[in-house]
């Protein structure tokens, strides 16, 4: 089996999970695309430390993982909270540092 | 005759005495060392009454009378102590303490007591004393009169620190007190509601306008400014190139001869430009005609004692820079035969009194700055000549208030006439102040105005067409004196009575005519006390120094006798025109010289057209400038500041999936570049 399947199989889940913090209004839906993307992330490094044949891309999957973990937290954290507050988890109601002043 | 001739001018050119050069300042002694209370007294009476306000209204008037002639007593205490001293003590110091004391600058408050301010302190308590008593009755039914006392009491303090400060520092202090003092009291009836006598509160405001008064104090007030200007340069240079500002080291170095001669010119002129301001003359005199919106006492007190005797005296005081500067002597001169024919021309068109008596003072201290500028030998000329026109004018002013207290407060001759038979003591005292000022002998104005006729025609620096341009315009003037003081006089108190019906004449009350009693034994006698055997030439010299006189191109007799001929005729002439001929009660058409000095020469055409006019266009211009310009710049650098964070503002929308495309394609742009750059 080529590496090349394995990275377009990372582009692949990349896109999808952009498009879909791009595209989504929920927020815990647009939580899930960032952890599409930065799984994608993952596959690609790992991919390429097979092929280079070293553990440097492996150990930075570890510690993506890591870091994708406490932003989850973080992350839900926030989406909870703001929903507590305003009774919706979409992210375009949550703009409170739009300006309100009409263009001049 | 020529003996005749000598004693009757008091022997004041006759070379009498020796020459003698100015002595040096002493610490003071005796009652010259309390000189300190001349300025105190009536300067606490200033504040007592200021600050008390409507408390001392029952009793401010008797403070008020009673601070310039405490003060006049401790100055005759002080004059007599001079008098009993040798010469070379008559010029006598006051230290006060440092007063300025910075780095390199110090600057010590002193008070100079010598014969001169002597003179000008027992001037100005004296004769501001009367004045006091007078505006006592004048003022009664002024609601304000406490706060014209507390007026005059600071216009009296104000010229005694000018004549007493011992340095141009302190002179300039005085200076800028009596400027002040002027406006107040010239705007006096500033009000809307008629506050003057007779007129207890009524709203029509008959004849006088009181936003009129208020322009009129504030002429003064611009006009004495622009003296004020060469005042503060003269002190400049004088500080720059001396380092000091006292009367001492100034004289010193002026006869020192350190001084170059342009400098000493220039500090001449500057000094020149502030008298002019003071003293109303040419081309600062616009002020003084309209100064006499402010009650008449305050006119008398500004005409005789304070403010216009001022700028004579601050030339006499730098004698020492005048005999060192010529040139700036000769503008001097000039300056003054200038002021006395232009204010003799304007006072023979004026139909006010109160006008015509301020032409009259314009012309008599053009006299005094002429003598001045005459240098060694007609210093303690003019002040002669000040001291006796201050008692005379100062008598006129207080009878042509008399006369308008009679008459309804009309200042309009055109409509008085006859006036001597219902005011007796009015018409005698006036008659002597008239008298006096014509120079009819033996009164104080022969004594002290022909003198300075004579010196006027002394050769000096071998310019003979000089001694003769002035001894003939002295000459002329004194003429002209003569035609428009006997006009004033004839047209007020001789003649058909030409008032309306409604108005009675009556003799004012007692308060006001003592007064004007006392002046006029003053205008009769004091010329003649004072010029008899160069008692007042030698009183002052200690301070003026004292010279050999040269001789006028003309014997003195004969000019004597010339000046006689000429005053005798001219008051003849206007006996005949204004006593025996019918005075129309309005004023007639007259010939272009006429109607020109009706509206004073031009002068405020003149001003508008040179100053005014193009002053309000430049700060038209300027206003423009600065809203085009400076304000254009910080409000245009303010619009971009706002421009650019509006166009910052525009991407802000707050929705959270346009921030993150936005950075997906920030990213990807950069990916872009950056491979296209590697490739």
């Amino acid at each position: 089996m080529s590496v090349t399947n394995y990275v377009v199989l990372a582009a692949l889940l990349f896109s999808i999970g952009a498009s879909a913090v791009l595209l989504r209004r929920n927020a815990i839906i647009v939580f899930m695309g960032v952890e599409l993307m930065l799984n994608a992330t993952n596959l690609a490094l790992v991919t390429f430390a097979r092929i280079h044949g070293n553990l440097v891309g492996q150990v930075l999957a570890f510690f993506v993982m890591v870091v994708a973990a406490a932003e989850v937290v973080v992350g839900l954290a926030i989406i909870v909270s703001i929903y507590r507050t305003r009774r919706s988890a979409s992210v375009d109601d949550a703009n409170l540092l739009k300006d309100v002043r009409e263009p001049a | 005759m020529s003996t005749l001739a000598t004693s009757l001018t008091g022997a004041v050119l006759a070379g009498a005495l020796p020459a003698s050069e100015p002595v040096g300042a002493i610490p003071a002694t005796g009652a010259a060392s309390g000189a300190l209370w001349l300025i105190l007294l009536p300067a606490i009476s200033a504040a007592l009454l200021l600050v008390l306000g409507r408390r001392a209204d029952r009793w401010g008037h008797l403070l008020g009378v009673l601070a310039p002639a405490a003060s006049f007593v401790v100055a005759a205490a002080i004059a007599l102590q001079l008098l009993s001293a040798p010469a070379d003590q008559r010029v006598q110091d006051v230290d006060l303490g440092s007063w300025i004391s910075a780095g390199a600058l110090d600057l010590h408050a002193g008070l100079r007591v010598d014969t001169l301010s002597v003179t000008f302190v027992l001037l100005v308590t004296f004769v501001g004393s009367l004045i006091h008593v007078y505006s006592i009755a004048y003022m009664a039914h002024d609601v304000n009169r406490r706060r014209f006392f507390a007026y005059l009491n600071l216009f009296v303090a104000s010229m005694l620190v000018l004549v007493l400060g011992d340095s141009y520092l302190l002179l300039f202090f005085g200076w800028e007190g009596v400027g002040l003092a002027s406006y107040l009291l010239i705007g006096f009836w500033n009000h809307e509601v008629d506050a003057r006598p007779g007129h207890d509160g009524d709203h029509t405001v008959s004849g006088v306008n009181a936003l009129e008064n208020a322009v009129a104090a504030k002429k003064a007030f611009v006009a004495n400014r622009v003296g004020d200007l060469g005042m503060l340069v003269a002190m400049g240079l004088l500080f720059a190139n001396v380092g000091a500002l006292d009367f001492g080291s100034v004289n010193a170095a002026a006869t020192g001869g350190h001084l170059s001669q342009g400098l000493l010119t220039a500090i001449g002129l500057m000094l020149l430009l502030a008298a002019t301001g003071k003293s109303a003359q040419f081309p600062l005199q616009s002020w003084l005609g309209d100064a006499m919106a402010g009650p008449t006492p305050v006119s008398a007190l500004i005409h005789a004692a304070t403010m216009v005797t001022a700028g004579v005296y601050l030339i006499v005081r730098s004698q020492a820079i005048f005999d060192a500067a010529p040139n700036a002597r000769l503008v001097v001169v000039i300056i003054g035969a200038i002021t006395l024919l232009y204010g003799a021309v304007v006072g023979c068109a004026k139909d006010d009194i109160k006008k015509a008596l301020a032409a009259s003072t314009m012309s008599q201290i053009g006299y005094m700055i002429l003598a001045a500028g005459l240098g060694p030998i007609g210093y303690a000329l003019a002040i002669m000549h000040l001291v006796s026109h201050g008692f005379f004018k100062a008598g006129m002013f207080l009878g042509a208030g008399s006369v308008m207290h009679g008459m309804n407060d009309s200042t309009d001759m055109r409509r008085f006439g006859g006036l001597g038979k219902h005011m007796k003591i009015t018409y005698a005292t006036f008659a002597a102040g008239w008298l006096a000022i014509l120079g009819i002998p033996p009164l104080s104005g022969f004594f002290t105005k022909d003198p300075i006729i004579e010196a006027a025609f002394v050769v000096q620096d071998g310019q003979v067409w000089r001694a003769w341009v002035f001894g003939l315009v002295t000459l002329l003037g004194a003429a002209i004196t003569s035609f428009y003081m006997s006009r004033l006089f004839f047209m007020t108190f001789e003649g058909k009575e030409r008032w309306e019906d409604d108005v009675h004449p009556h003799e004012s009350p007692k308060l006001m005519t003592a007064p004007m009693i006392v002046l006029a034994v003053g205008s009769v006698a004091l010329g003649g006390i004072l010029a008899s055997g160069s008692r007042f030439t030698q009183w002052l010299a200690p301070v003026t120094g004292s010279h050999e006189h040269g001789e006028p191109v003309l014997p003195a007799l004969v000019i004597t006798i010339v000046t006689l001929v000429l005053v005798i005729a001219a008051a003849v002439l206007a006996w005949q025109r204004y006593a025996r001929q019918p005075v129309p009660t309005t004023a007639p058409a007259a010939s272009w010289l006429v109607q020109a000095a009706r509206e004073d020469l031009k002068q405020d055409a003149v001003n508008d057209g040179l100053l005014v006019i193009p002053g309000t266009y430049a700060t038209r211009a300027l206003v423009f400038m600065d809203g085009a310009v400076v304000d254009g710049a910080v409000t245009g650098i303010a619009r971009g500041t706002v421009a650019v964070g509006d166009a910052a503002r525009r991407p802000q929308t707050g929705f959270v999936r346009q921030y993150a495309s936005t950075m997906l394609l920030g990213l990807v742009a950069l990916v872009v570049i950056v491979l296209a750059v590697q490739s």
